[in-house]
């Protein structure tokens, strides 16, 4: 029998049949079947390791594949790569490409003011001059900083003229259809912002003075959005409008670099607010309105 | 691979966002199981879950069929949770070297001699707590490395791979991590030397 017993160090690599070479382990097995000591002390070990094996884990359910999904579907958000990787390789036409909002484009511009204006009124009026060019300045968004020209629209928005009951009641009615298209461009910006941040390769430090620079321009432009829509009789928009606000403004008065654990905070109190579900939905009924121009309902409901 | 994941990875990397929901429903128990076991918490394996879906859905268009869906996917897990581990304070366990004292009188033999159906379940109760704790002792390397070798019977070279390790180095990982856990789970498990001092573990080993 050899004098020198297998060392613990052995003996668990021998169980898991990691002991080393055909020859090692032949040398191991050899040992373990003529040294009672070692096989004493090797059952020793096999006991700790069975009383590891009952560690009980809990089944989370049939359902909880489904719930999964419905929780991470909001960051989904059409797969768009990290802010990071878009930086390193930027493709002009991704804001654009593959969305799932038809956002762009006269005739979906034109459709979203029928959607909200009513037919009634669309009919009678052209598409809002203010349209295309907000539509325009999705492609090129992201100078942030300046003055959002989409704002200043609707800041003229308040119902200052005077005009019969009726005219003045349609008439805010085409403005609600302009603000909702204007508004699609700003949240359309903000779900970009969140999803980016949302999405960021996390490390030990993270760095997200843009989105927070973002967002501080968001904030205002939110701020005059709100205010317009609540103007404008549109509660549902406003509603919305408030809970990206409480996103924005956590993220705008954050800190620029965060440790892990504190940017994960974050990023999980954005994807537990649902707002960029809330966003996503709002999307879809004016997607959906736009094959149903005649629809009456959608966003007030 | 499965024909079912195939199919809809497939699906999924063509924009089917439905084909990934499939993908999530078919693989969130056993990912939700694994991530259990390496972080040792239902919220963190909970969170852990959701980050890998979220990642694979990203990467979904790096994924190669060479493997399946499932081993992608898990590889995703195993990265998440890691990162997890070693983000997440120490806590817990430290105080369990100290443990002996703490351990109900007897070992495991209890359940043989007599004892009534309330009491063994209790006994049951405490394994798993004893598991539980024995296994925050680890350090996130060794907790990955055992649960990767032992729960999941992953090769060394996989594991390796896993954790950025030479396979020497996840060697050594799995043994000191089977090492902490047979002696923290001794008082349970070795009835006849209760005390049983670190030192004294091998008692007859001879330096070669
Ligand atoms: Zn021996």
């Amino acid at each position: 029998m050899n004098l020198n017993h297998l060392t613990e160090e052995q003996l668990v690599l021998h169980h898991y049949g990691d002991a080393g070479d055909e020859a090692e382990a032949a040398s191991v097995a050899g040992h373990l079947r003529e040294c009672p000591a070692c096989q004493a002390e090797l059952d020793g070990l096999l006991r700790a390791l069975s009383a590891a094996n009952q560690l009980a884990v809990p089944d989370p359910g049939e359902s909880y594949g489904a719930r999964v999904f419905a929780r991470i579907q909001p960051s989904l958000a059409k797969g768009w790569p990290g802010w990071r990787d878009r930086l390193a390789s930027p493709k002009p036409g991704w804001i654009l490409a593959g969305r799932r909002w038809a956002w762009a484009g006269g005739a979906a511009a034109l459709v979203v003011a029928a959607f909200v204006a009513g037919d009634r009124v669309a009919h009678r009026q052209p598409a809002p001059a203010a349209v295309p060019q907000a539509a325009q300045r999705r492609g090129t968004e992201a100078q942030a900083g300046t003055t959002p020209t989409g704002a200043e629209e609707r800041g003229s928005t308040a119902p200052a003229e005077p005009a019969s009951a009726v005219a003045a009641a349609d008439r805010e009615r085409v403005r609600a259809g302009v603000l909702l298209v204007a508004v699609s461009g700003h949240l359309e910006r903000s779900e970009v912002a969140l999803s980016e941040l949302v999405n960021s390769p996390r490390g030990p430090e993270v760095d997200i003075s843009e989105e927070r620079g973002r967002a501080r321009d968001l904030v205002a432009e939110n701020r005059l959005y709100r205010q317009t829509a609540l103007a404008a009789g549109e509660p549902a928009v406003a509603g919305l409008l408030d809970d990206l606000e409480r996103a924005l403004v956590e993220v705008a008065n954050g800190p620029s670099r965060m440790n892990e654990a504190e940017f994960d905070r974050v990023r999980r109190r954005i994807v537990q607010q649902d707002i960029l579900f809330k966003i996503r939905v709002f999307g879809e009924r004016v997607r959906e309105a736009e094959g149903r121009p005649a629809a009456g309902s959608g966003l007030r409901g | 691979m499965d024909d079912h994941d195939a199919h809809d990875v497939a699906q999924a990397r063509a924009g089917s966002e439905l084909a990934f929901r499939r993908l999530v429903e078919r693989h969130a128990r056993g990912v939700f199981q694994l991530a259990f076991r390496l972080t040792g918490s239902e919220p963190d394996a909970d969170d852990v879950v959701q980050e890998t879906f979220l990642k694979a859905y990203r990467e979904l268009k790096r994924f190669e069929a060479r493997s399946s869906f499932r081993t992608w996917v898990h590889r995703i897990t195993v990265n998440c949770a890691y990162d997890m581990l070693r983000q997440r304070p120490r806590h817990r366990g430290e105080s369990l070297d100290a443990g002996p004292a703490n351990a109900p009188a007897g070992g495991i033999e209890l359940e043989a001699d007599g004892t009534s159906w309330p009491d063994r379940l209790a006994f049951g109760a405490e394994i798993q707590g004893r598991v539980r704790a024995a296994l925050d002792l680890l350090t996130p390397t060794e907790r990955t490395a055992f649960v990767l070798r032992h729960f999941e019977g992953r090769s060394l070279e996989e594991i390796g791979e896993a954790l950025g390790l030479r396979t020497g180095a996840t060697k050594h990982s799995i043994f000191r991590a089977v090492q902490k856990m047979r002696r923290a789970l001794a008082p349970l498990v070795d009835p006849a030397t209760p005390g049983k001092a670190e030192q004294e573990l091998r008692p007859f080993q001879v330096q070669p």
